[in-house]
C-alpha cells in the first residue's frame, strides 16, 4: 500500500487537540461553568477546524492511499510503534467524530443533565474524543487497542454518572460487555503478533504477513477479533448492552454511543479483521451474514415490542448496524463501500434520533409512547424533523440511509468468490423483508408520537390548537435556537449525502478495493 | 442541483431532437424546486404557497408539452418501422466495488405519454385544490406535498435506470402517506396512512429483490455490449430479449417485479390499502389514488416489458400470473364496487377493477391498449373524482354518503352532472367514449393472443362496471334528495371529510342547499370531461390504422437493431423489415434470438378491429346499464318489496354480502391475524428472549464470576500468594476506590478476572498452535 506522509502533524494535532482543552479546563473553577462551556465549545471547534484542514490536504485520487502517515517509536519492548495514518475509510468516520462532538458540545450548552458539574462533564467529552478519533487513525495494533480502550471508561462515567434511574446497572453492563470484548481482542492480537513471527503490530505489515497463517489458525485468531468486534458493532446475541445503555445514558450520550461508538466495532472489521486474515474471513463470513439478517429482523421485533422510544430507537440500531454487517459479511468491495456509507448514514440519522428523543424528554418529561401524541400540533418543527428521521432511518431513497442499505441487501446477491451464493440470496430477501418491518416501526412509532390529538394531560401545556401561527404562547418550547444550531448540520447532510452520494462513495470505494487487495492473491 | 459530474451525451444521428427533449430531466426538477420553496417560504408568499405549486405544475406541463410535439415530429421523420432511440442524457451519480452509475433521462413514447399525463392532471387537481382546500390548516403542507409527488412521478417516467426509477417510486409512497394522513388529528386517517404505505412497502421488498437479481444477472452482458450498467432500463430491456438470460432467473425477477406492482397498483391481493386511502382529502384520491401514483405498478411492467414478456412467455401461453392477478381483481374489485355507500369507495374500487384491465392487458400482450387505457383512464376516473368532491363541497355538506346525504342532485348541480355522466360513459366504455376505444381494444386483444379465458373474464367485468356505476349515478343524482342533500344540517361532521377550518363556510351552504360549485372547480370538471369524451379519439382502432396515432407515437418498434460492439448507441441503424401477416411488421424480437444486432421491444401482435366484436362488448354494457338502472329504481325509489331486504332473507345471497361487506375478509387476515401477531406475540416474544434468555445467560455468567472470584479472593488470594501478591491486590483495590462511588469495586474485580482469563488464553492458543 502506497504511504503518503506529507504534513504528517495534521492527524497527531487533530486527534490530540481535545486533550489540550482538557488540561485547560482542568484549571478553570467549577462553579465558572460560562468559562467551562467557552473553552470546551472553542476546543471542539479547532479539533474540527484542524478535521476541515485535513480534507483540504487530502488528496481525493488517492483516497485509497494511506496520507498523513506518521511513524515514530513507541514502545520498542513489544516492538510496537506509534503508526498513523489515513484513508478513504478512515476519513469519513474520523471527520464524523469531530463533527459530532462539536455538535454535541453546542447542543448541551444548554443542556447539561442532572446532577450537572459541566466541568466533569465536558472533559469526559474530550477525552471521548480524542479516543474515537485516534482508533480511526491507528495503524498499529497496540495502539489501537490503546485507543479502543481509552473510549470505554469516559462512556461508562458519563452512563454511570449522568444517566437514568438505571444507570448503575446499564453502565456496568456497558463496561464489562465491552471489556469482555476487548480481552479477546487483545488475545487475539497477541496470538496474531507470535503468529506472523513477532516482529511487529503494524497493521500493513501484519496485512502482509497475517495471510500465510495457517488456515485453522486464522479462524481461531478470527473468533477472538470478531467477539471484540461484535460486541462493540453490535452483533446479535452480543447486542443486550445496548437497550440499556442507550436508555439510560444522556442525551449526549446516546448521540455519540450511536453516531461513533458503534461504528467501531464495524470498522474494526474493515480495517484490521478481514485484511489480515483474510481466509478467515471467507469461513466466518456465511455465520456473520447469518447473524447480521438475524439481527435485522430480531432487532427490528425488538423494536415493534417496545414501549419507551428512546428504547424503540436503541433497538432499531441493531436492526440497522445488521445491514452494515452484512455488506461486510460479502467480503465484496460492493458490500463493504456499501457498509462503509451505511455506518456514515446511521451516524447521522440514528444520532439525529436520539437528540430527538432527548429534546422530547426535556418537554414532556417522558418516553413512554402511550403518553405522547400530537406532537406535529403542538410542536410542529419537532414533529417534522422526527418525520423526515424516521424516513431517513427506513431507508427511503433520496436520504442518506437508502445509500447504505439498498447497495447492502444487493450485495448480497452476489457474494465473494467462494461463498455459498444461494446461502446469501436468502440473506438478500431476509433483509429485503426487514426493510418492511423497519418501515412499520418507524411509521407505527411516528403515527402514535407525532399524529393524532395531543394527550389531556399535556394538552393544556401549548396554547394554540390547531393554528401553529408564529408568535403563540407556548408553554413547550418548540425547537429551540441551540438544537437548530446542533442539528442542522445532520439534517443538511441527511439529505446532501441522499442526493449526491458520491461525495462520500468517491473516497471510500477506492479504499475499500485497497483492503481487499489480499483476496486477490 | 445533483448533476455535477461530467455529461455524456447520447444523440440519434437520423433521428430529429430538440431542446425540450434533450432537457425533459427539467421536468421533474421543476417540483422539485417548487417543493423546496413552497416548504421554506410558503407561509410568507401571499397565496400561502400555493401559487408556487400551481406555476411549477404548469412549467412541468410546458415542457412536456414541448417534448411530446418533438418526440412526434421525431417519429414522423423516421423510416418505417425503425427504432426510434430514445432521448438519452446521464451523467455520474455513484459508484460502488469500483463500477460507475449514472443517473438520467431516457425519453420515449411511453415516458412522453406518461409524463403528459401526468403533468396535465396534476395542474388541474392543483387549480381544484386551490378553492377545495381553501382555508384548510395545512393549506401549504398540502400544497408542498401534493408538487413533491408530482416530482416523484415524473423522476420514476424520466428515468433512464432503476436506482432513480426506484427512487420516484419511493418518493410518492412517502407523499401519499403525508396525503392520506392530511389530516391526522382523527385516528382513521393516519392509520390509513400507515396501512397505505405499509402494505405498499411489503409490495417493494419484490422491487428491491427484482432490482438486485436484474443488475447482478445482466450487468456483465450490458457492460460488454452496450457499455451501460445492469441498472439501465435500456440495458435490461435489451438483455431480456438477447436469449442471453436464463429461463429461471428471469422468471423470478418479473415474479419479484410483479410482487411490487401488486403493491402499488392496488392489485389482489393487497388492494386493501388503496378504499382505505380515500380518508385522504378527494384531490389527493383523484391525482394519486387513481390516475397517477397508483398506474406506477402499470407503469413498471409496461417500462420493463422485455423482462416480462420473456420471463411470462407471454405471446406463448393462455394464461400467466399477470393475467390472473388482472383477472381475479377486475371481478373482485367490482363485486366490492356494489355494497359501497361511500361515492369515492365506489369510485376507488372501480380504479382497483381498471389497474386490473391494465395488468391483465400487459400480461397478454395487449401493451399498446393497455398503456392507452392509462391515458383515457386518468382523464375520466380524475373528472370522477373531483365530481365526488365537488358534490361534497357544494352539496352533500362533505359527507361522501350517497344513501344518507346525496339523491337527486342532478337538479342543482348541472355541470358537476354532466361531466360525471360524460366520464361514467366513458368510464363504462359506451362508444365513443375514450374508455370505449382503450378497454375494448384490450379485451380484443387479449382474446387475440389466445387469452381466452380472459377476454370473458373481461367481458364480466365490463358489465359488473356498468352496473355499479349505474346505481351510483343513480343514488348521487337521481331519485329524491336526502340528508344533507336535502338540505339537513348535520350536527356531526362526518369522518371523512372533517376539516374544521370549513365549519363556518359550511353553514352558509347548509342554509343555501345544495348548489353548483365554485369556477375554480367546474372549469377543471370540463375540461376533464371534454378529454373523457374526446382522447379515445387518439387511438381510434375502429377508423382505420391512420387513426392509431398512440400506437405510432408510443409503441417501441420491435425492430432489429444492428449496433457496433462500443458504448455508443448513437451509431444504431435500423435493421430489415421483412412484412407480416396482417400488415403488420414482423420481427423475430421476443420470439427468438436474432443472429446479428439488439433488440429493445418485443414484437406485438394486434388484433384486427371487427365492429361484430366490439357489438358484442357494446351489448354487454348496455345490458349492465339497464338492468342496473331497473333494479336501482325498483330497490331505492320504489321500495319493491320483493327485492329490498333481500340479502337478509336469502341465506344464499346473505353469506355473500356478508363476504363482500368483509371485503372477503382480506382486512381481517392482515390486521387481526398477520400485523396483531408480529407487533403483538411475536414481538414480545422475541423481546422476552431478550430480556429472559439472553440477558439471562449473560447475568449467570456475571453471578458465576462473582462467586468464583470471591473463592479465589478469600482461599488463593489471601492464603496462598498472599504476600506475594499484596502489593498488586492493594493496586486493584486502589483502582477500585476510585469507583467506589459508581460501582463499589466490583469492576476491578470483573476485569481483573476478564484479564487473567484472557492472558490465559492468549497463552493457551499460542501454545496449541505452534
Amino acid at each position: 500500500m502506497e504511504m503518503l506522509r506529507d504534513a504528517n502533524w495534521v492527524l497527531s494535532v487533530g486527534t490530540f487537540l481535545p486533550l489540550a482543552g482538557v488540561v485547560l479546563l482542568l484549571g478553570v473553577p467549577k462553579a465558572n461553568e460560562q468559562m467551562i462551556k467557552m473553552v470546551a465549545l472553542l476546543t471542539s471547534i479547532a479539533t474540527l477546524a484542524v478535521g476541515i484542514f485535513t480534507l483540504t490536504k487530502f488528496d481525493f485520487d488517492k483516497a485509497g492511499s494511506m496520507q498523513f502517515v506518521a511513524e515514530h517509536e513507541w514502545i520498542p519492548l513489544i516492538k510496537s510503534s506509534y503508526l498513523i495514518g489515513l484513508d478513504g475509510i478512515s476519513l469519513p468516520l474520523y471527520i464524523l467524530s469531530m463533527v459530532i462532538t462539536l455538535l454535541v458540545v453546542i447542543y448541551s450548552l444548554n443542556h447539561v443533565p442532572d446532577p450537572g458539574n459541566p466541568k466533569a462533564f465536558f472533559i469526559l467529552m474530550l477525552v471521548l474524543q480524542t479516543g474515537m478519533a485516534g482508533t480511526f487513525i491507528a495503524q498499529d495494533l497496540i495502539l489501537f487497542f490503546v485507543f479502543f480502550e481509552l473510549v470505554l471508561l469516559p462512556m461508562y462515567f458519563m452512563i454511570g454518572v449522568w444517566g437514568g434511574e438505571n444507570r448503575q446497572y446499564a453502565s456496568l453492563k456497558f463496561f464489562l460487555y465491552t471489556m469482555f470484548g476487548s480481552a479477546l481482542m487483545l488475545v487475539a492480537f497477541l496470538a496474531l503478533f507470535f503468529k506472523t513471527g513477532a516482529e511487529s503490530f503494524s497493521i500493513p505489515f501484519l496485512i502482509e504477513n497475517g495471510g500465510a497463517i495457517a488456515r485453522n489458525v486464522q479462524i481461531w485468531i478470527f473468533a477472538g477479533m470478531f467477539i471484540g468486534f461484535a460486541v462493540k458493532v453490535p452483533m446479535f446475541p452480543f447486542h443486550t448492552w445496548l437497550p440499556d445503555a442507550h436508555t439510560q445514558a444522556p442525551t449526549q450520550g446516546s448521540v455519540i454511543l450511536a453516531a461513533i461508538l458503534l461504528k467501531l466495532g464495524t470498522y474494526g472489521f474493515v480495517r484490521i479483521a478481514i485484511p489480515i486474515l483474510p481466509e478467515a474471513a471467507k469461513a466466518w463470513a456465511p455465520y456473520i451474514g447469518g447473524l447480521a439478517v438475524v439481527g435485522i429482523i430480531y432487532g427490528s421485533l425488538g423494536c415493534l415490542a417496545q414501549t419507551d422510544m428512546k428504547r424503540l430507537i436503541a433497538f432499531s440500531s441493531v436492526a440497522h448496524m445488521g445491514f452494515v454487517m452484512l455488506g461486510i459479511s460479502t467480503l465484496t468491495s460492493f458490500g463493504m463501500t456499501a457498509a462503509m456509507f451505511g455506518m456514515v448514514a446511521h451516524g447521522l440519522i440514528t444520532g439525529m434520533l436520539f437528540f430527538i428523543a432527548g429534546s422530547i424528554k426535556e418537554r414532556y418529561h417522558t418516553l413512554e409512547i402511550k403518553r405522547l401524541g400530537g406532537l406535529l400540533k403542538q410542536l410542529p418543527h419537532l414533529g417534522w424533523i422526527l418525520g423526515l428521521c424516521s424516513m431517513a432511518s427506513l431507508g427511503l431513497p433520496g436520504l442518506a440511509g437508502f445509500w447504505g442499505e439498498f447497495p447492502a441487501i444487493l450485495s448480497a446477491y452476489s457474494p465473494a468468490p467462494g461463498l455459498n451464493e444461494t446461502l446469501f440470496r436468502v440473506y438478500m430477501v431476509i433483509a429485503a423483508i426487514g426493510t418492511v418491518f423497519a418501515a412499520a416501526y418507524l411509521l407505527w412509532l411516528y403515527q402514535r408520537v407525532a399524529f393524532g390529538e395531543p394527550k389531556p394531560e399535556f394538552a393544556g401545556a401549548a396554547h394554540g390548537h390547531g393554528d401553529h401561527s408564529h408568535g403563540d404562547d407556548h408553554a413547550l418550547e418548540d425547537v429551540n435556537k441551540y438544537e437548530w444550531i446542533s442539528w442542522t448540520p445532520l439534517l443538511i447532510a441527511i439529505i446532501v449525502f441522499g442526493l449526491m452520494p458520491n461525495l462520500l462513495f468517491k473516497i471510500i470505494d477506492p479504499a475499500v478495493q485497497g483492503v481487499l487487495t489480499g483476496f486477490k492473491g | 442541483m445533483m448533476f455535477a459530474a461530467s455529461e455524456v451525451t447520447e444523440a440519434a444521428v437520423a433521428l430529429s431532437s430538440g431542446w425540450f427533449l434533450e432537457h425533459a430531466w427539467l421536468i421533474p426538477i421543476i417540483p422539485v424546486i417548487g417543493f423546496a420553496i413552497i416548504i421554506l417560504f410558503g407561509k410568507r408568499l401571499p397565496m400561502k404557497g400555493s401559487e408556487i405549486g400551481v406555476l411549477s405544475m404548469l412549467g412541468s406541463l410546458a415542457l412536456s408539452a414541448g417534448a411530446a410535439s418533438q418526440w412526434i415530429a421525431r417519429v414522423n421523420g423516421a423510416a418505417e418501422g425503425q427504432f426510434i432511440t430514445p432521448v438519452v442524457r446521464v451523467w455520474n451519480w455513484w459508484q460502488i466495488g469500483g463500477m460507475k452509475f449514472t443517473i438520467g433521462q431516457s425519453i420515449d413514447g411511453l415516458s412522453i405519454i406518461v409524463l403528459v399525463v401526468v403533468a396535465f392532471i396534476s395542474t388541474l387537481v392543483q387549480i381544484y385544490s386551490l378553492e377545495y382546500l381553501r382555508g384548510d390548516r395545512r393549506y401549504t403542507h398540502f400544497f408542498a406535498a401534493l408538487t413533491l409527488f408530482s416530482a416523484g412521478m415524473l423522476a420514476m417516467v424520466v428515468a433512464e435506470d432503476m436506482i432513480l426509477f426506484l427512487l420516484g417510486w419511493e418518493i410518492m409512497g412517502l407523499c401519499s402517506f403525508m396525503l392520506i394522513g392530511h389530516w391526522w388529528e382523527e385516528g382513521a386517517n393516519s392509520r390509513a396512512a400507515l396501512k397505505a404505505f405499509f402494505t405498499v412497502r411489503t409490495g417493494d421488498i419484490g422491487l428491491l429483490v427484482g432490482i438486485s437479481m436484474l443488475y447482478f444477472a445482466s450487468n456483465e452482458w450490458t457492460t460488454k455490449e452496450l457499455g451501460l450498467s445492469g441498472f439501465s432500463i435500456r440495458g435490461i430491456s435489451a438483455w431480456a430479449l438477447s436469449g442471453e438470460p436464463g429461463s429461471t432467473v428471469i422468471l423470478i425477477a418479473a415474479i419479484a417485479l410483479f410482487v411490487a406492482a401488486i403493491g402499488k397498483s392496488g392489485q389482489f391481493p393487497l388492494h386493501t390499502w388503496l378504499p382505505d386511502a380515500m380518508a385522504g382529502p378527494t384531490p389527493v384520491s383523484s391525482l394519486l389514488h387513481s390516475s397517477t401514483m397508483v398506474v406506477a405498478g402499470v407503469f413498471l411492467v409496461a417500462r420493463l416489458y422485455p423482462v416480462f414478456f420473456t420471463g411470462f412467455d407471454i405471446l406463448g401461453t393462455g394464461s400467466n400470473l399477470i393475467t390472473i392477478i388482472g383477472g381475479i381483481t377486475i371481478i373482485i374489485a367490482a363485486a366490492l364496487a356494489f355494497v359501497q355507500n361511500d361515492i369515492k369507495k365506489v369510485l376507488a374500487y372501480s380504479t382497483v377493477s381498471q389497474l386490473g384491465y391494465m395488468m391483465m392487458g400487459l400480461g397478454a400482450g395487449a401493451w399498446t391498449p393497455a398503456v392507452f387505457h392509462i391515458f383515457t383512464h386518468a382523464f375520466f376516473k380524475a373528472c370522477l373524482f373531483l365530481c365526488a368532491g365537488s358534490i361534497s363541497h357544494s352539496a352533500s355538506h362533505h359527507s361522501f354518503d350517497m344513501k344518507k346525504d346525496m339523491g337527486g342532485l342532478r337538479k342543482f348541480m348541472p355541470i358537476t352532472f354532466t361531466t360525471w355522466i360524460i366520464s361514467t360513459l366513458a368510464l363504462c366504455g359506451v362508444f365513443p367514449f375514450s374508455g370505449f376505444f382503450s378497454k375494448d381494444e384490450i379485451i380484443d386483444n387479449v382474446g387475440h393472443n389466445g387469452y381466452n379465458t380472459f377476454m370473458i373474464i373481461g367481458l364480466i367485468g365490463a358489465f359488473m362496471t356498468a352496473a355499479y356505476m349505474t346505481r351510483a349515478t343513480y343514488l348521487t343524482f337521481f331519485g329524491t334528495p336526502r340528508g344533507a342533500a336535502a338540505g339537513e344540517h348535520h350536527e356531526e361532521h362526518d369522518a371523512h371529510d372533517a376539516h374544521d377550518a370549513h365549519a363556518p363556510e359550511h353553514d352558509t351552504h347548509a342554509a343555501s342547499g345544495p348548489h353548483e360549485s365554485g369556477l375554480l372547480i367546474t372549469v377543471p370538471l370540463i375540461i376533464l370531461a371534454t378529454l373523457a369524451f374526446s382522447s379515445g379519439l387518439l387511438n381510434a382502432t375502429p377508423f382505420g390504422e391512420s387513426w392509431e396515432r398512440i400506437k405510432t407515437w408510443v409503441e417501441p418498434s420491435s425492430a432489429v437493431v444492428m449496433t457496433a460492439p462500443s458504448d455508443d448507441v448513437s451509431s444504431l441503424a435500423s435493421g430489415e423489415e421483412p412484412a407480416g401477416e396482417d400488415g403488420h411488421h414482423k420481427s423475430p424480437c421476443g420470439s427468438e434470438t436474432p443472429e446479428e444486432g439488439l433488440c429493445y421491444a418485443p414484437q406485438l401482435n394486434h388484433a384486427p378491429f371487427a365492429w361484430s366484436k366490439a357489438a358484442v362488448s357494446l351489448i354487454i354494457v348496455f345490458a349492465g346499464l339497464i338492468i342496473s338502472w331497473l333494479l336501482c329504481v325498483a330497490l331505492y325509489t320504489r321500495k319493491d318489496k320483493r327485492l329490498v331486504g333481500l340479502t337478509q332473507r336469502n341465506a344464499v345471497l346473505r353469506s355473500g354480502y356478508r363476504l363482500l361487506d368483509n371485503k372477503y375478509y382480506l382486512d381481517a387476515l392482515y390486521e387481526n391475524v398477520i400485523v396483531k401477531a408480529i407487533t403483538g406475540p411475536i414481538a414480545a416474544g422475541a423481546y422476552w428472549f431478550n430480556q429472559h434468555i439472553l440477558d439471562g445467560i449473560l447475568h449467570a455468567v456475571a453471578g458465576m464470576s462473582r462467586t468464583v472470584a470471591g473463592w479465589v479472593y478469600r482461599n488463593i488470594d489471601q492464603r496462598v500468594v498472599d504476600g506475594a501478591v499484596n502489593n498488586s491486590g492493594k493496586a486493584t483495590r486502589g483502582a477500585g476506590g476510585v469507583l467506589q462511588p459508581v460501582q463499589s469495586g466490583k469492576v476491578s474485580q470483573y476485569g481483573a478476572l476478564l484479564f487473567s482469563a484472557a492472558a490465559v488464553a492468549a497463552l493457551v492458543l499460542v501454545i496449541i498452535n505452534t
